[in-house]
């Protein structure tokens, strides 16, 4: 089943040209007030759009804040975020952010369908029951079409993170901003979070910035990864995946090539741990 | 015997039976053990009870004691709860009230009422404004610690959707920090009914706080008793309506906490 944007805005992405400094950041650092440390320092790299970009790193290296910084919603100490030329400096209507934390990010006094229209209402100018409608499309294309009026708390964890992703997407958003999304979730519903992911990208033609600390799961959905070395957080390694879509769970993650990355970065992610730990006084 | 041990378990009718029991106990030591006119059989009473109630002078004692008590715990909540929330969300505001609600928040409520007698008099305001002062701080503070204790994230998702201060306090704010404003709504309700009785039984020509006071004052000591039955009854209704409204508005609270 081919996914689409149940408007016009199908249309409006196709049109676009694909521009090489899709969305960029350059020299980029955080330091924290508190402490005077830097999250990470002097990191730049570029994405072009419709690309599915994962970064990771050991835990404290800053990659979530780096995502944070990206969306808006934070300020860095130097440095700056550009998209499509312009620096951003605010959350924006074509970034969306999804959280790790669905129990928080999906507000649990709102049904399914009232978290969605959350997203929508005060942008746009249609009446209720068009927006309502939009918002059911968006539901039904996360696969959560029959549950508009449950509540968060009758939902299991992936269902929760569906209804952000869902949400997400009713603004029809361009660029996706995942902060460790699934990591809450148990092993089954993370796998079937992943190829819908893969299957929303592709369909949708979006482009994804995805923070994740499992290696396998930046393998298995990103063309491109991104590794963060320990605290305080610089490039270690960009790779490019060459690994064929649609991925399949099985298939894909005994490719020989996905074994030989995987390896690659997994001495690499171990090389920055020990340096990590080999800093701390 | 199974069904004896389920109900003792799953039901309250134990705690029915004792409070009858109590009752019998109360009847038969007034008529046969303490034969004294302070305290006067269950029967007797009852029968002053009946009597108030049919003359109307009870309900009006009651209505009373109800306005004057609405009126003070309804500015309680309107001030508590706008306060609170402004104060929890904007910093500067918390940083300059703070200090002064944790000085006059220890204050019993009582120990307002000789300076509100110099200023406000001896009437109905007075009344009102001792209920008020006494309702507003467990409202008002767990109103400011509801909406500071809000995630971050939560505010974060506010942002990234683009909602205004003002609808962010529509979508987020009052409804994550209501579970605590009821809580302090809850404990001020309790609070509310005490120092109207109070303020009644001080200087008052109505409200059932004058009423069981004249009675006791003029020997007529069923009534008495009858006053604070009906005290009991109605502090009661008034909780048992406030936890129904809570229980419906807070659905969403008790079943996701419940499962975490």
């Amino acid at each position: 089943m081919l996914r689409q944007y149940p408007d016009d805005l199908q249309q409006r992405r196709e049109t676009r040209q694909p521009m090489t400094d899709f969305l960029a950041v350059d020299a980029l650092e955080k330091r924290f007030a508190s402490h005077g440390r830097a999250a990470f320092r002097d990191v730049s790299f570029s994405v072009k759009q419709g690309d599915f970009v994962a970064l990771i790193g050991p835990s404290g290296c800053g990659k979530s804040t780096l995502l944070h910084i990206m969306s808006g919603l934070s300020q860095p100490t130097a440095g700056r975020v550009m998209l499509r030329g312009e620096p951003v400096l605010a959350p924006r209507p074509d970034m969306m952010f999804v959280f790790q934390q669905y129990t928080k990010s999906i507000f649990p006094w709102k049904t399914v369908l009232d978290n969605v229209l959350l997203g929508v209402k005060y942008q746009a100018r249609a009446g209720r029951a068009e927006l309502e409608k939009l918002c059911l499309e968006h539901l039904e294309l996360v696969g959560l079409g029959r549950y508009p009026h449950y509540y968060p708390y009758q939902l299991s964890g992936g269902m929760q993170q569906r209804v952000a992703i869902a949400r997400a997407l009713a603004r029809r958003p361009s660029i996706l901003l995942m902060d460790e999304p699934f990591s809450a979730l148990d092993a089954m519903m993370r796998v079937e979070l992943q190829d819908l992911l893969l299957e929303l990208w592709s369909d949708l033609k979006l482009t994804i910035l995805f923070v994740t600390h499992d290696l396998d799961e930046a393998l298995y959905l990103a063309q491109r990864v991104i590794l963060f070395s320990a605290s305080p957080g610089t490039i270690a390694d960009d790779v490019t995946v060459p690994l064929a879509y649609p991925r399949r769970q099985i298939e894909t993650r005994s490719d020989p090539a996905y074994l030989q990355l995987r390896e690659r970065l997994y001495r690499n992610m171990v090389a920055q741990v020990m340096a990590g730990r080999a800093d701390v006084p | 015997m199974s069904k004896i041990e389920s109900l003792l378990r799953d039901t309250r009718v134990s705690g029915v039976i004792l409070i009858a029991l109590l009752l019998a106990f109360w009847q038969f030591s007034a008529i046969y053990l303490v034969k004294t006119p302070t305290w006067p059989p269950v029967t007797r009473i009852f029968e002053a009870w009946v009597e108030n109630v049919a003359d109307g002078t009870l309900l009006k004692h009651l209505v009373a004691t109800f306005w004057r008590q609405m009126l003070g715990y309804g500015l309680a909540i309107v001030l508590g709860v706008g306060l609170g929330l402004a104060m929890g969300y904007f910093r500067p505001l918390y940083n300059l009230f703070e200090p002064l609600v944790e000085v006059l928040r220890p204050i019993p409520g009582p120990a307002y009422l000789p300076i509100l007698v110099l200023f406000v008099g001896i009437g109905h305001e007075m009344k009102v404004v001792l209920i008020l002062l006494a309702s507003l701080f467990p409202i008002l503070l767990n109103t400011y610690s509801g909406v500071r204790s809000i995630d971050r994230v939560q505010f974060d998702t506010a942002r990234t959707l683009g909602l205004t201060t003002l609808q962010t306090f529509r979508e987020l704010v009052i409804p994550a920090a209501s579970p605590q404003i009821l809580t302090g709504m809850r404990i001020s309700l309790a609070i509310s009914l005490i120092l109207a009785i109070l303020g009644e039984m001080i200087v008052s020509n109505d409200g059932l706080g004058y009423f069981t006071l004249l009675a006791q004052r003029t020997f007529k000591v069923p009534e008495m008793y009858a006053g604070i039955f009906t005290l009991a009854l109605f502090g009661y209704v008034l909780n048992r309506i406030f936890l129904a409204m809570e229980a419906r508005l807070m659905r969403w609270h008790h079943e996701s906490s419940g499962r975490q």
